[in-house]
């Protein structure tokens, strides 16, 4: 069995694989010791080999892990198990959001990253779903019941949590200033994917792929032609990457 | 090493240039922690690292104590923070140069007193060492000599000439013959005003000495550039950042003898094909804005991911020393000429057009034999981050593998850039 490991800043994903299927997953939070989970996680397995990625991938290495690889590497190898001939991924993941380009043979060309705050990513979804008084699962079907044109212009999360406060208190409805979080996210990547430019399929990967909201207004920007695909388990994505790496070395 | 390193204290040095002590005490014992956790952990390090070892250990002392002598002789010593401050002509009237560009993160809270959060992080640690009287050489010096290249900087000297004498050179923004007379006569002022204070005259002879001796220690570090060039690399790109930042410190002569003693060491490890790292470690060249002592975030980074680093195309780089002056000229005017034509080469992104910066990395990364090139850009350094436009385009349409980060000197963004780093390392392993 090759394991897959990836050690995020919010949960700890695992995937294992055998004969080139995945056969078992695991999506756990993290908790204060995300080296104890993982080792929890790991121990119904007869692993062969244990591949690491994610933030933690290199304290994993010292413990219990053969290779680590980056979460760029993984998503890249992960994105094109599901969709072979896809060029372009988008990851939002709990703390950083990334569009990587990949090569005709699915090796990463480039790719870009968020800046050092949390604008843009799961995690700000979260803190303004809560500001607003949202379930996360609720946030994105929310935004799509509005069709108002609402602006947040701060892309830092503080600032954007107290215009968020202030639109709420000129009493705009909830669902709007949760289509304009929405647009906000949107806006940052678009950014990124105009930067490295992007091919005719994108992979959409990483939790925030569960948010229909998002999905549906980001396929909205694209041109008619591009494709956006969301694989069936899009936050493990990256574990799946680092077990198909695990098979392979 | 069976000694723990530890950088010397000199405590009552200290409090007679009107230190923070007790302040500058912690900093010092951190820094030598740093250094050696970076440093003295490496393996296959050259032999002859030890003098910048022991110069390491020395930096707050006994170098200080060497440039208080010198005040004691009646000699000045001049700080300055651009490579456009010509040091030939203050070793020409007997003075002392030294560069006093901030790279720690230490003073930054300082400077935030009264500066502005939003600019380079260089100018704000350098002007907090002084605000916060945490810095024995910027303490040491008689005046400092600044320079119009960036706003950050000529903006800074009107505060910083507040807590020492600050004189400001006119450096022009473009290449134009007019630009180099205007800066031909700046390269006057700056004479006469080194003459005044060190009560002696530049001429013909004293100033021909010191182009050689510049030269002497700029054609050592021509040298260590050209031998990192070699698979396997016979020294790490940490031990070579650490060399050109103690290039603005140490007394120069020496330093050069020392220089081309360790380059001698390492022209027999390319020889005998021995390295710091293996052959199939990822060759690495840097690009961008200067990385002051002790800056070393990206190339401890880099270089404890696997790859190694063989090339700065930086201010405390190859930019420092990738021209010599003439040395066949033999009165003063033809040498002045002669020193401003040599200036004037340098490619600082404060010019425009600077096209030619654009060719010189790429120069440079034929010449390192390198794999990538890692543009680094201090955080909001606005030249430097759009001239880097331009670099990434040269670098798509050569197809260098290439990576472009802008930081600055505090540890938080740490996880992110490895991350980032390591994938473009993975990228070129392929
Ligand atoms: S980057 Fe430009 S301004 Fe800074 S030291 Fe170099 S030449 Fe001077
Ligand atoms: S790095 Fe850029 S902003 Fe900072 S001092 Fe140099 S030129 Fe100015």
């Amino acid at each position: 069995m090759f394991i897959g490991i990836d050690l995020g800043s919010r949960t700890v994903k695992v995937a294992a694989m055998r004969d080139g299927r995945l056969v078992d997953h695991q999506i756990v939070e993290s908790g204060f010791d995300p080296q104890r989970q993982a080792l929890e996680m790991l121990r119904r397995y007869e692993p062969v080999r244990v591949v690491a990625t994610g933030y933690g991938r290199h304290l994993a290495q010292h413990q219990f892990a053969q290779e680590v690889i980056t979460e760029i590497k993984a998503h890249a190898l992960g994105a094109r198990h599901h969709f072979p001939e896809c060029r372009t991924i988008i990851d939002i993941g709990g703390q950083d959001s990334k569009v990587i380009a990949l090569d005709a043979n699915g090796r990463v060309s480039s790719f870009q990253m968020n800046d050092k705050c949390a604008a843009g990513t799961g995690r700000f979804l979260e803190i303004m779903a809560a500001t607003l008084g949202y379930k996360l699962a609720e946030f994105g079907p929310a935004a799509l019941a509005s069709t108002a044109e609402v602006n947040i212009n701060s892309m830092c999360t503080v600032f954007a949590e107290s215009e968020v406060i202030s639109l709420k208190n000129r009493g705009i409805p909830a669902s709007d200033i949760a289509r304009a979080v929405h647009r906000s996210v949107i806006n940052r990547l678009a950014v990124m994917l105009n930067r490295l430019g992007h091919g005719d399929t994108i992979a959409f990967t990483g939790g925030v792929a569960k948010n229909p909201g998002i999905v549906a207004m980001l396929q909205e920007q694209l041109d008619q032609h591009v494709r956006l695909l969301t694989p069936a388990l899009p936050d493990i994505v990256g574990a799946l990457g680092a077990a198909i790496h695990a098979g392979r070395s | 090493m069976t000694t723990p390193f530890a950088i010397k204290a000199y405590p009552e040095m200290w409090e007679g240039l009107d230190m923070d002590v007790a302040r500058f005490d912690k900093a010092r014992q951190m820094l030598g922690t740093a250094y050696e956790k970076m440093y003295l952990s490496q393996s296959n390090r050259p032999q002859a690292m030890a003098y910048f070892d022991d110069l390491m250990a020395e930096i707050f002392g006994r170098r200080i104590e060497e440039l208080l002598a010198v005040k004691k002789e009646g000699r000045p010593v001049v700080g300055t923070f651009c490579v456009y401050i010509p040091e030939e002509i203050v070793v020409a009237a007997g003075g002392v140069c030294v560069g006093l560009c901030g790279g720690s993160p230490g003073s930054i809270p300082d400077a935030e007193k009264i500066l502005p959060r939003n600019i380079c992080p260089m100018v704000k640690s350098a002007y907090g060492f002084k605000a916060g009287k945490i810095c024995p050489y910027f303490q040491a010096v008689d005046f400092v000599y600044g320079e119009t290249t960036c706003d950050a900087k000529k903006k800074t000297w009107e505060l910083l000439d507040r807590l020492v004498p600050t004189y400001v050179m006119e450096i022009p923004q473009m290449k134009k013959g007019r630009d180099k007379t205007l800066w031909l006569e700046e390269i006057g002022d700056f004479k006469a005003k080194v003459e005044e204070v060190c009560g002696t005259t530049v001429t013909a002879d004293n100033l021909a000495k010191a182009i050689v001796v510049i030269n002497d220690k700029r054609r050592a570090l021509q040298r260590l550039t050209k031998v990192r060039g070699s698979n396997p690399a016979p020294i790490s790109g940490k031990d070579a950042l650490l060399i050109e930042q103690m290039a603005f410190y140490d007394e120069p002569v020496r330093f050069a003898r020392q220089l081309n003693e360790l380059c001698d060491e390492l022209e027999e490890r390319v020889r005998s094909t021995t390295g710091v790292m293996p052959a199939s470690a990822p060759r690495i060249m840097v690009s961008g804005t200067p990385m002051a002592l002790p800056n070393w975030k990206v190339h401890n980074l880099v270089e404890t991911a696997g790859a190694v680093i063989v090339n700065e195309e930086s201010c405390i780089g190859t930019r420092y020393f990738k021209d010599l002056i003439d040395e066949s000229r033999t009165n003063l005017d033809q040498q002045l000429e002669a020193l401003t034509d040599r200036y004037m080469q340098i490619d600082c992104s404060c010019f425009t057009p600077n096209n030619e910066r654009v060719d010189q990395v790429l120069k440079e990364y034929r010449a390192s034999n390198a794999q990538g090139i890692l543009h680094y850009s201090l955080q909001f350094c606005h030249t430097y981050n759009i001239e880097e436009i331009k670099i990434r385009e040269a670098c798509e349409k050569e197809g260098i593998p290439y990576l472009s980060i802008e930081t600055d000197y505090s540890p938080e963004d740490v996880g992110q850039l490895q991350t980032r780093i390591e994938a473009f390392l993975e990228q070129i392993r392929g």
